[in-house]
């Protein structure tokens, strides 16, 4: 039974709106234009590959469901209280494999020694092979050739898939005149690091197990979805607050203009970690005192994301909206708008047809460069304590856990590693990617050729 | 100039009561006193009677904004409203849930805060600009290219990375520095050097590139050509021209941020166990402990809109502009 | 006579090759002007910055020598270089008010220059900057210097530049455009200034410019550039005789005058080919009216007649087109016509002519009287209206079917405020605006609407007055659909069509987005755009000052055109005298937000009563050389917010008596059209003898 939660939902909508934009840019030449000089960029063609990536895994990780049990209650399908997704049925030895406790990365036994009773009756302190990594060898001594056997093959194999889709890609890259030598490096990587992880997870914990014996791989990719969600389904909140509220202002000024930025003024006065903090807190009891409201528990946490997406949105679209304002102040100056007005057009007209089109630049690269700033915040909210709910996935509600395990000797590392590499994957390429859609849309940068 | 001034004075004046009545309507409005009762208490082993009685401990029992079992002033005065978020103006913060004076307690907390934030501030200000200059001087060319580079790289990379990572290399493998702690005086020099160092790099990539672009957009502009015609050097230009322009936009963003150094930093100050007001809200939030947190809501928006009145002052003179008009 | 500034085979490109300047030589002889004549994107900007090695990123010099004073500049180290620059040689720039750095006070700015190249600091540097102030004729040097250049008038800033120059006692100043960013009283000031320098320094110009005028009163030899070439070379004298290149006399043919009021003027047609566009043939070869085969497959030489002039045109290059060239050049007495007709050069006096034979119609389009625009001056802790800033201050015009009224007025006069107070986008603070007898003031938003279709606007920047991310088609809809002019769809697009043939473009050009078009190409749009809804009257608030001179041709041919065909009335708001006298019919003089004078053109322009509408006509530079006595007008416009008392132009009026400084002046008939603010006519017609100056 498919299940759709509050934040599934608007990642549809985004979605929908994100094609709908594409669609409408297509049609106009001088819209495409900007992306083009994006598109020939191998820097952000290559970050746009790893972000798509992500994107992949999170809207994978967005299709979800309830699995019906096999026993039935009159008749009626009983489903299962636990919600999942497509991606997790796709990596399901990830998500049930779990062993006891803490495994390093690609170990066949567990992180700590155990009290292990032997068949004669001897109690050994002895380091506990693994109930899933590695359990196929019967001789751990081979445990090192095996690796490698394991990583070459899948990297291989890896690389030829990938071959077999640069093979693919190739012409059609090459006509849009697409940075085609970084573009095939970078898939051939990929591939080859994807195809080489696949084989190795098959058999192994590549980056080890957390405390309560998860692997930290299925960790890390389930997180994906959530920084993703934080990082764009707060837009859905920001941009009609900026937009609407920046432009209103820079357009009517006087009155309006002073309480839009008496408004702004006010959010923008309190730290805004105190102020996510203060209403995360009142959601916190909110949520607590009304149980009822949740069937599952997939549900409550998906809520409270949804809620720190909107808290997150009412807290940073103030920055945006002075930038809109101060862009408007100027454009209403500007002839054409007067040109309009001698029209008699009226002012609702004026600020779509005239004045939005002429902010959108700001807006999106206001936009792309948000993104990886709020992925980042994310894990700090949770550390803090008010972002995600504890028992949803998250790279900070990883670093969380693992942090409490810095002073075991030796130390208990790879979750922690894993947690910020991936989330340093993800926002250098946005970043990088960001980084070049501002040059592309910025006027003020101007490429086009000096003029004498 | 003056009536400048005094004109943004006043305009803090109807901020702070936004800030006021939104922390209130936050606090109060949300979720009722006995939902936080409930809440304290945990869900199981409430009772009307134990609420009530937390209610009282913690003064939250009198209606919100107007109390009509009151007379005369009392009926405005005896309220939560009144009590609790009015009395913030004169400063006047209350007690936190272990019975605490929260004033006394930022006035003794301010001092380890200030002693982390400043240097960071004043250090991360220096290293930024320098940067950023010298970027801006072997612009276009790869010195400056592997600059940005490293300013993205540096940007991608979580704050609490540099924390986590500092205190591994540094104090664990290196042995070098305490993990975390805090001393005053003299001797709590050691613990505070690596909070110092790591609150640098943890935003030098953001800030220098920003420095970068200020200083790029300054420099196409005329008044350089005019410099250069002049015969003046590329450094005389960008220390005497470019950077005095600079200046304007980048105090925009700095000087605002100089008084909310008294707040602290959230992070570095709970890992390297500081006690600071950055911990204090760390351990409230935590705790729950809503009085402290709107506390800090309150001093925070207070210390920001300081920050913009400042602001202005520093413009004033910087700008001959701001200065004449 | 030795050269100061020896410059051959000058190339300089952009990073992928485009050539900006392409192969250029001239000279510059000791305390001579050059002056480098061409339009916007020929290149002569960057040939004086190749030439300081000031050359923004992006654009590197590929070629060619420049010996300063005997030195070869680019073989240079850089460090030798920034002694010449300032040193020997100075800039100045077109921009002063971008060109100064805002927060340093004019001195500390002069004082840098005097510190590397003449040693000097401290005290005696500072008395050398009051000095040099001083010496550019700016008033109260000592308090001057300490101050910053947002309190200084655009003016002051030039000569603030020109002090800065001087400081280095450069022996070549090269200005470029030094005049175009200021008001046309203050760019005689100027260019006095640069002189009276230049005679007693003895250095050389090199005058960067696109004004023939400026080149006719300035210049000793003329360099005209086309597309980053020279194209012809010449001294003054013999470029304004018998300009050679068929792009020079185009030129001199395009500017307008009331000599041409009855006939279009020859505009080139096109605009400037694109960097290296063209690599083959001639660069203007696509708009000359004498091209033949040749002159696009084959690149001319560089000929020298043997009275020195030198052209790079095929027409030239062989003696049978030289005799051609002297028979073309032999036309005219000094300048204009030669290339149009013979029948120019009839003069015009007050009361003939074209103008005057048609009697002012009964029935004005548009009557405005006694209209007032106020800005409120806000101070203080509370904002209080502390003053007036008075805009537009009782003026009182009206305007004619089918006719032209030119508003003149210096920049800060209020012209542009008055005309979109007309049209209601400012609202009018007092007074009555009729527009066929009913009343614009105090209408409803709704019968306001209705009344928009008569009356539209013409913007100065055509790069600002179209919306970048609308179609061509939806830009000439939008007054259509917002005020119902053409119900259904098709009739629209027909209507679009018919526009877009009016204005002279093509009809395809409406699925076009506006940053496809030229300059010229986008006036033309805007045009459309406002004729779109059917106006009877059109504002055009100073359509041209934005284009080059021959694409300004086009526009002024085309509004004349449309006039006669569609009867439309003009208000045309401008300060370029040149472009009222040729297509104006009455004239209204604005100074400080008030009109000291109307009339007909003839008797405005010809015979001039008020004293500051002769400064005004004075100031404006001549190309045919006749000098007008020259009239300075001193010091700036003072500030609406707070006029002098009495006649605004006492300060600064040579004729000024106790009666201006104490009442405002009323208005004086001089002749039935012709009525004149000042206390010099007060007793109307019979003191006609006591006219200031007369013009002849």
């Amino acid at each position: 039974m498919p299940v759709i939660l509050w934040s599934d939902a608007l990642v549809f909508l985004l979605l929908a709106a994100g094609i709908a934009c594409a669609w409408y840019v297509r049609q106009r030449e001088h819209l495409l234009l900007p992306w083009r000089r994006v598109a020939q960029s191998a820097t952000a063609m290559v970050s746009l590959l790893v972000v798509s990536l992500f994107l992949l895994v999170g809207l994978l990780d967005t299709l979800h469901f309830q699995a019906a049990l096999s026993e039935k209650n009159s008749g009626e399908t009983v489903y299962s209280p636990e919600v999942l997704s497509v991606f997790d049925l796709l990596v399901t030895p990830l998500r049930t494999q779990t062993e006891k406790t803490y495994s390093a990365p690609l170990a066949v036994t567990l992180y700590a020694k155990e009290s292990i009773e032997m068949p004669d009756g001897k109690v050994l302190r002895e380091y506990p092979r693994l109930r899933y990594g590695g359990a196929h060898l019967t001789d751990t001594q081979r445990q090192d050739s095996d690796i490698l056997w394991r990583g070459l093959t899948g990297a291989l194999a890896g690389l030829l898939a990938g071959l077999l889709i640069a093979l693919v890609g190739k012409r059609w890259l090459a006509q849009r005149g697409w940075p085609l030598r970084a573009l095939l490096i970078a898939t051939l990587i990929i591939a080859a690091i994807i195809g080489m992880t696949a084989k190795l997870a098959a058999a192994y914990h590549v980056l080890g197990t957390d405390k309560v014996g998860q692997d930290v791989l299925y960790l890390s990719l389930k997180s994906i979805r959530t920084g993703l969600i934080i990082g764009t389904v707060t837009t859905l909140v920001t941009l009609p607050l900026a937009l609407l509220l920046g432009i209103a202002a820079g357009y009517w000024r006087g009155r309006v203009d002073d309480v839009i930025q008496y408004i702004y003024t006010v959010l923008s006065s309190i730290p805004s970690v105190l102020l996510i903090a203060a209403a995360v807190l009142m959601m916190q009891v909110t949520i607590d005192t009304h149980p009822q409201w949740f069937d599952t528990s997939a549900s409550r946490a998906d809520l409270r994301l949804v809620f720190l997406c909107l808290i997150l949105g009412v807290t940073s679209w103030t920055g945006l909206c002075r930038l809109l304002r101060g862009e408007t102040l100027k454009l209403r100056e500007m002839e054409y708008i007067q040109a309009a007005q001698a029209f008699g057009v009226s002012s609702l007209r004026i600020l779509t047809r005239h004045i939005m089109p002429n902010v959108m630049h700001i807006v999106l690269i206001s936009l792309v460069m948000d993104f990886s700033g709020l992925v980042l915040a994310e894990a700090v909210l949770s550390y803090v304590g008010v972002g995600v709910d504890p028992s949803m996935i998250s790279f900070g509600t990883m670093i969380n856990g693992a942090r409490l395990e810095m002073g075991r000797e030796p130390m208990v590392w790879w979750a922690l590693a894993s947690a910020f590499g991936f989330m340093l994957v993800l926002v250098l390429a946005a970043n990088l990617f960001a980084d070049t859609v501002r040059d592309a849309f910025d006027p003020r940068l101007n490429r086009t050729e000096m003029v004498a | 100039m003056l009536a400048y001034l005094l004109r943004r004075i006043l305009y803090a004046v109807p901020i702070l009561i936004g800030v006021n009545l939104l922390t209130f309507a936050l606090f109060f409005v949300v979720n009722t006193p006995d939902d936080m009762a409930r809440m304290q208490l945990g869900i199981k082993r409430v009772t009307p009677d134990s609420i009530e009685k937390w209610k009282q401990q913690h003064g939250y029992d009198k209606p919100l904004l107007l109390n009509n079992a009151a007379n005369g002033t009392d009926k405005l005065t005896d309220t939560i409203f009144w009590q609790k978020s009015a009395g913030m103006f004169v400063l006047d913060f209350g007690y936190s849930d272990d019975g605490r004076s929260i004033g006394r307690e930022i006035a003794t907390r301010m001092g380890p805060s200030l002693e982390i934030a400043l240097p960071t501030f004043l250090i991360g200000l220096v290293t930024y600009v320098s940067f950023a200059l010298l970027m801006t001087l072997f612009r276009a060319t790869t010195l400056d290219m592997a600059g940005v580079a490293l300013c993205v790289l540096l940007m991608s990379v979580s704050g609490l990375f540099y924390i986590i990572g500092g205190q591994f290399v540094v104090s664990k493998l290196w042995h070098l520095v305490p993990i975390s702690g805090y001393d005053g005086g003299m001797g709590g020099f050691k613990f505070v050097v690596l909070p110092i160092m790591i609150g640098m790099i943890g935003s030098v990539g953001s800030s220098s590139r920003w420095y970068r672009t200020i200083f790029l957009e300054e420099i196409g502009k005329d008044y350089v050509r005019t410099a250069r015609a002049k015969g003046l050097s590329e450094l005389a230009v960008l220390f005497r021209h470019v950077l005095k322009n600079a200046m304007i936009p980048i105090l925009t963003g700095v000087v605002v941020i100089i008084p909310l150094l008294f707040m602290g930093s959230l992070l570095t100050e709970s890992f390297f166990g500081i006690p600071g007001l950055g911990s204090y809200t760390i351990d409230a939030i935590n705790a729950q402990d809503f009085s402290v947190v709107r506390a800090m809501v309150f001093l925070g928006s207070l210390l920001y809109i300081v920050g913009l009145i400042l602001t202005d002052i520093s413009y004033t003179i910087v700008d001959p502009r701001v200065r004449l008009s | 006579m030795g050269d100061i500034l020896r410059v051959s085979g000058l190339i300089t490109q952009l990073r992928n090759g485009a050539r900006i300047v392409d192969d250029i030589s001239f000279s510059i002889r000791a305390g001579e002007t050059f002056a480098l004549l061409g339009e916007s994107g020929c290149g002569k900007s960057v040939t004086a910055l190749s030439l300081l090695r000031l050359l923004p990123d992006g654009v590197v010099r590929a070629g060619g020598t420049a010996q300063l004073d005997g030195v070869e500049l680019f073989g240079l180290h850089e460090r030798e270089m920034r002694a010449v620059r300032g040193g020997t040689a100075a800039m100045i720039f077109q921009e002063p008010g971008l060109s100064l750095n805002p927060v340093m006070t004019a001195g500390e700015q002069i004082a840098e220059v005097l510190d590397l190249h003449q040693g000097m600091r401290g005290k005696a540097a500072r008395q050398r900057c009051v000095e040099l102030l001083d010496q550019v004729g700016i008033p109260d040097a000592a308090r001057r210097e300490t101050e910053y250049p947002m309190q200084l008038s655009g003016g002051m800033k030039q000569r603030v530049m020109i002090a800065m120059a001087l400081a280095g006692q450069p022996k070549l100043l090269v200005a470029d455009e030094p005049t175009t960013a200021l008001d046309v009283t203050t760019q005689a000031q100027v260019l006095q200034l640069l002189r009276d320098t230049q005679t007693a320094s003895g250095m050389s110009l090199l005058l960067i410019t696109h004004d023939l005028g400026v080149v006719a009163e300035m210049a000793h030899q003329v360099g005209v550039m086309y597309a980053g070439q020279i194209v012809e070379q010449a001294s003054r004298a013999q470029l304004l005789a018998r300009p050679l290149h068929p792009y020079t006399q185009k030129l001199f043919a395009a500017l307008p005058d009331a000599t041409r009021h009855n006939q279009p003027l020859a505009a080139i047609p096109g605009s400037v080919p694109p960097l290296g566009s063209i690599t083959r043939g001639c660069r203007f070869a696509a708009r000359c009216d004498q091209a033949w085969a040749l002159c696009s497959e084959q690149t001319p030489d560089w000929t020298v007649l043997e009275d020195g002039q030198g052209v790079r045109c095929h027409l030239y290059q062989d003696q049978g087109a030289r005799g051609k060239a002297q028979e073309i050049g032999s036309g005219g007495k000094v300048n204009v016509g030669w290339v149009e007709r013979s029948d120019t050069h009839h003069s015009l006096n007050a009361g003939d002519g074209y103008r005057c034979a048609q009697p002012i119609l009964p029935t004005s389009l548009l009557q405005v009287s006694d209209l007032q625009v106020y800005f409120p001056i806000r101070k203080g802790v509370l904002q209080r209206v502390v003053g007036q800033v008075k805009a537009v201050d009782g003026v009182s015009l009206e305007i004619p079917q089918g006719r032209t009224l030119a508003l003149v007025g210096e920049s800060g006069c209020g012209k542009t405020t008055l005309g979109k107070a007309l049209l209601q986008l400012i609202p009018p603070t007092a007074g009555s605006v009729q527009f066929a007898g009913r009343e614009l003031i105090g209408l409803a938003a709704r019968e306001l609407r209705e009344q928009r279709a008569t009356m539209q606007m013409v913007f100065q920047d055509p790069y600002a007055s179209l919306n970048p991310k609308m179609r061509v088609a939806e830009i000439l809809e939008e007054g259509m659909t917002a005020l119902n002019i053409q119900s259904n769809s098709a009739a629209r697009q027909a209507h679009i069509d018919t526009l877009l043939d009016q204005v002279g473009l093509a009809r395809t050009s409406k699925w076009r987005y506006p940053h496809e078009f030229s300059g010229g190409q986008r006036q033309r749009i805007a045009i459309a755009r406002a004729l779109a809804v059917s106006p009877q009257l059109l504002i055009c608030d100073e359509p041209t000052s934005a284009l080059d001179v021959s694409v300004q041709a086009q526009i002024l041919n085309l509004l004349k055109s449309l006039q006669q065909e569609l009867n439309l009335s003009y208000l045309f708001i401008t300060h370029n005298l040149a472009v009222v006298e040729y297509l104006a019919h009455e004239v209204c003089v604005m100074y400080l937000g008030r009109i000291v004078e109307r009339g007909t053109a003839a008797e405005v322009l010809r015979a001039p009563k008020h004293p500051y509408t002769q400064a005004l006509l004075s100031a404006v530079p001549r190309i045919d050389g006749q000098g007008v006595e020259r009239i300075r007008l001193e010091g700036d416009l003072p500030s609406p917010a707070n006029p002098p008392p009495g006649c605004h132009f006492a300060p600064r009026c040579s004729h000024v008596n106790e009666t201006c400084r104490a009442s405002y002046p009323p208005a004086t008939s001089q002749s039935a059209t012709h009525i004149v603010h000042c206390h010099l006519y007060d007793d109307g017609l019979d003191n006609k003898g006591q006219k200031p100056i007369a013009l002849s």
